[in-house]
């Protein structure tokens, strides 16, 4: 099975890495961006077809390692 | 003083602080492996030193936060013992839970590598004695995500309850914008934990301690550590 954790930024969470690409997109005349704010992806496969169990599988390792919660949140999927 | 400083793989400021640690105090520290499960008998200091733990993959810190070792320092500081981290080892104590917030990049987006002012905001606690509360003292910095931040209710807290103890400052000990250096929080270089025996700080105190290094402003808190446990003791 296949899956995908995304990892964000929280609102309100100051994103420096952002806003350097976001001033790097203008003077590239890049146009009709109106912000950027960087993130992680994490494809992970895993064994087995159960989606239930994968799913906890995946929320557990966002929750203990993948995401850090105080400035980050997290999307789990299972892809296939 | 019994302490005991942590190796991580990837960090590069433990040889500093083991001299550092045996200079002010005259007791050579133990290094301990990540992948140790307990602490030295009798250790009444644990050091986690700076660095590039895990070269900072997925965050800095993060890793190393969730090594062996961690265990047994979580079970030593709900215990009452001493905890100090340093630059990543800051970092790792925020990524373990033992301090609130993280470090996040820098404001400016540079690795910032020299010397800084802080203000030591406080003398009353064994991360402080060493110096006297409003004291402006000199040590370097070399971090490129130095810039705590937390929720305003935790920030509240931290202030509220006097737990910054070391604050970015100029010279003469005016904290603000322009001497934030990293775009810290309340330009916080150092915060302790509810109980106060856990400091973690992105300045390196350890490389100012002797003459030939330019300047000896961080040995106070060294000596103040060893004072308070040679009393303790």
């Amino acid at each position: 099975m296949k899956a995908r954790v995304t990892v964000t930024l929280k609102n309100g969470i100051l994103d420096p890495q952002g806003k350097a690409i976001e001033g790097a997109l203008k003077s590239l005349g890049v146009e009709g961006i109106a912000s950027v704010r960087q993130g992680k992806v994490f494809d992970i496969e895993l064994p087995g077809a159960d989606k239930a169990k994968a799913e906890a599988a995946l929320k557990d390792a966002a929750d203990k390692l993948l995401a850090n919660t105080v400035i980050e949140n997290y999307r789990v999927e299972v892809l296939s | 003083m019994k302490s005991a400083v942590l190796v991580f793989p990837g960090i590069n400021r433990e040889r500093d602080m083991a001299r550092t640690l045996k200079l002010v105090s005259g007791h050579e520290p133990a290094m301990v492996w990540h992948a140790e499960t307990s602490l030295p008998k009798g250790t009444d200091l644990v050091v986690l030193p700076g660095g590039f733990s895990y070269g900072d993959y997925l965050r800095c810190g993060a890793i190393a936060a969730r090594s062996p070792v961690m265990d047994a320092v979580r079970k030593f500081a709900a215990d009452g013992g001493l905890v100090l981290g340093v630059c990543n080892g800051f970092q790792i104590l925020c990524e373990s839970g033992l301090l609130p917030g993280i470090l996040m990049r820098n404001a400016g987006l540079k690795f910032i590598c020299h010397d800084v002012h802080l203000r030591v905001e406080r003398s009353d606690t064994p991360f402080t004695r060493g110096y006297n509360a409003g004291q402006v003292i000199r040590v370097p910095v070399a971090h490129g995500e130095g810039n705590y931040a937390a929720d305003e209710e935790t920030i509240r807290r931290l202030e509220g309850d006097g737990r910054v103890l070391y604050r970015y400052c100029s010279a003469s000990g005016e904290v603000g914008d322009t001497h934030n250096i990293n775009g810290a929080a309340q330009s916080i270089a150092g915060i302790v934990n509810a109980r106060g025996n856990v400091l973690g700080m992105m300045p390196h105190p350890e490389n100012h301690v002797e003459d030939i290094m330019g300047c000896t402003d961080g040995r106070g808190l060294f000596a103040g550590l060893a004072a308070h446990l040679e009393r303790a003791a």
